[in-house]
């Protein structure tokens, strides 16, 4: 086990290390920082006193280790656009992203897993086939035009909820702004974190009903039933437990994608948040920022892989017999 | 047709490509099951009337949207023909500057495919080269593309083609990124697709490359490039046609995607998903037919391309049902 954890750390790092570079190499070589901070009529020695100060000058394999030194602080420099600290604009925007996704990914969970069950079971029913019908068009349209069909639907037409902004959000000690403590807040939350979860809802729908189908099929399943087991404990307390290994690496996995789809859903309902922050540095080739979220998120990626891969093997002991094998 | 069916089917099967004369195609595995999953058959459809209304849009589009004479800011928000207000000229009524939302539906569309089917192409001449070069050379060649595939693989499609669009937005500057867009555009959606082309290449190359046809024709020094490309790239075609097709949606949904988000395709000359973005500021004032339709269109595009790429890949691999 901890071998397998320490091979595994050490992969991250090694990816964290590529995206660090890629990164840099955009931060240093995408435009001219130094005529991205100063105004056009900034003199020459002006210019250079600035390229001094800020270690351009240097050579690019220690610009590239102060680089890594200063991001593992938290120190991306000054965004070109706001000229204010890239890591005080990501931080404030966090709170927005990290809500969104959790509550989108645990509306997946929820809904997608009885989803799941019910079409596994009654497989021919006509409710099923919806679901199926469903998931399908989850999978075929993309995440913004689910969003505008649902803002179409539910706020302009009908006008049960809000289609912008966060509503009132609650301020946590100054660290941390949560929008779940207000009505208003909890009321704008429901259409993005519907449309940011439809797709991995349909994922875990699709994947427990495969997993389903297979277990159901299983000789221990056709023996709990021989034992007179109600269909309840063999249902949930046999089949779906079992299907829940690949269940975990999905959602996991999903994570980090939610996540990164924020951008697309937190543009079309203006949610303030990390995506939208990310989208108009691309707009406006803010490379500071997009080096940031690079990085954040590639982080991100790596925690959330790194975690369920160590959660796999202590949920499937085959694995770990394998690993002790191979190694 | 001298040939024997055992072979045909296995041809089929193994997802070759289809074989060049339309007589043993209609009597393909492949003919015989697309006939006879009415989903294909109309998904096929569709894709063929949306494909082919966009390729002569100038001929049947109702009016030139681009062309300044033609629009009249007098036109602007129309609602639907067949609405109160509506305009018999305009069927489904017209935009902001007046234009025909109809036309600029036809001429959008012409975008988003050609984006679409430049990207996948792209991607796919991209993941063949590598994954060829990965299956066939090893050696550190194979561990650098795989590891860069790898890490690429960790982040999804939208988030790669987003970076690559900024940095080549840097590069290109404001001025001439208008001109290059399209070129911007197909390079960051094909960038993020081909991993998935270089690794399943890669896979049967490595399967192919110990047959006896390679030993062979290595026996009778053929080059590397040669052997690679004439005789193992023909028998590892068959997935990777399956894989564009279903990656032809998507590149589609991605293009629509970025537009939508304001890094794609300008609103001078706009793609569906920049139209879907233009009717979204006047989805609060009533006006839902410039997003709305825009977005029907798209959405029908992308599922009936899906079902289509869906069912190829179950007919060329019944082992994946």
């Amino acid at each position: 086990m901890i071998a397998f954890a320490i091979k595994r750390f050490v992969q991250a790092l090694g990816v964290m290390l590529v995206v660090a570079l890629i990164s840099f190499l955009m931060f240093r070589f995408v435009g001219d920082p130094v005529n991205q901070l100063v105004g056009v009529d900034t003199s020459p020695e002006d210019r250079a006193a600035l390229r001094e100060a800020l270690g351009l000058n240097d050579p690019v394999l220690l610009q590239f280790g102060r680089f890594i030194l200063k991001a593992a602080q938290f120190d991306f420099g000054i965004s070109y656009q706001f000229k204010q600290p890239v890591a005080s604009l990501i931080a404030s925007r966090l709170p927005a992203t990290l809500e969104l996704s959790l509550v989108s990914a645990f509306f997946a969970l929820a809904v997608g897993i009885p989803m799941g069950v019910y079409t596994g079971l009654y497989r021919n029913t006509w409710l099923a086939r919806a679901f199926l019908a469903v998931s399908l068009s989850g999978v075929s349209l993309p995440t913004f035009l689910i969003g505008i069909l649902l803002i179409f639907l539910v706020s302009v037409n009908l006008g049960w909820l809000p289609s912008f902004g966060r509503g009132a959000v609650v301020d946590l000690g100054g660290v941390w702004t949560t929008g779940l403590l207000t009505k208003s807040g909890l009321l704008s939350l429901i259409l993005p974190a519907i449309t940011l979860g439809l797709f991995q809802m349909t994922l875990i729908m699709r994947l427990v009903r495969g997993e389903m189908l297979e277990v159901l099929r299983t000789d221990y399943i056709k023996f709990a039933r021989a034992r007179g087991l109600s269909r309840r404990a063999i249902n949930f307390g046999h089949a779906l437990k079992n299907t829940l290994v690949p269940v975990i690496t999905i959602t996991g996995l999903q994570l980090g994608s939610i996540i990164a789809f924020a951008i697309i859903t937190e543009t079309v309902f203006q949610w303030p948040g990390m995506g939208l922050l990310f989208l108009q540095a691309v707009q406006n080739v803010d490379i500071p920022i997009m080096a940031a979220y690079l990085l954040l998120i590639a982080f991100l990626f790596v925690l959330i892989n790194f975690i369920v891969d160590l959660l796999y093997v202590a949920v499937d002991p085959r694995i770990r017999l394998d690993v002790r094998s191979a190694g | 047709m001298g040939h024997v069916t055992g072979e045909q089917a296995k041809a089929a099967t193994e997802a070759v490509l289809p074989p060049s004369r339309t007589a043993s195609f209609l009597d393909s595995d492949l003919w015989y099951s697309f006939t006879r999953s009415p989903l294909a058959v109309v998904s096929a459809m569709v894709v063929a009337v949306l494909v082919l209304a966009a390729l002569f849009a100038p001929l049947i589009a109702p009016h030139n949207p681009f062309d300044p004479a033609q629009i009249s800011i007098l036109d602007s928000f129309l609602p639907p023909a067949w609405m109160e207000g509506g305009d018999p000229r305009f069927l489904l009524g017209t935009d902001d500057q007046g234009r025909d939302v109809l036309s600029t539906i036809l001429f959008g569309m012409r975008i988003s495919l050609a984006v679409g089917f430049a990207s996948v192409v792209f991607a796919m001449v991209l993941g063949i080269t590598l994954g060829l070069m990965a299956g066939y050379l090893r050696g550190w060649v194979d561990t650098a593309i795989m590891r860069i595939a790898d890490v690429q693989l960790t982040f999804p499609a939208i988030l790669i083609a987003l970076l690559v669009n900024g940095v080549a937005r840097a590069w290109a500057g404001p001025q001439s990124y208008d001109k290059a867009v399209f070129f911007v555009l197909v390079l960051s959606i094909g960038l993020s697709f081909w991993v998935q082309y270089g690794r399943t290449v890669r896979g049967s190359v490595l399967v192919e490359a110990n047959k006896e046809y390679v030993l062979a024709a290595r026996l009778i020094g053929l080059s590397s490039r040669t052997i690679m490309v004439k005789h193992v790239l023909p028998n590892v075609l068959g997935p990777v046609l399956v894989i564009a097709t279903i990656n032809l949606a998507l590149a589609i949904i991605t293009e629509a995607t970025l537009s939508f988000l304001g890094v794609g395709v300008p609103p001078t000359q706009p793609s569906l998903g920049t139209l879907i973005r233009i009717g979204n500021d006047f989805l609060f004032s009533g006006e839902w037919w410039i997003t709305i339709f825009p977005g029907i269109t798209l959405a029908v595009l992308a599922l009936s391309v899906n079902l289509l790429g869906d069912w190829l890949r179950d007919a060329l691999n019944p082992k994946l049902r």
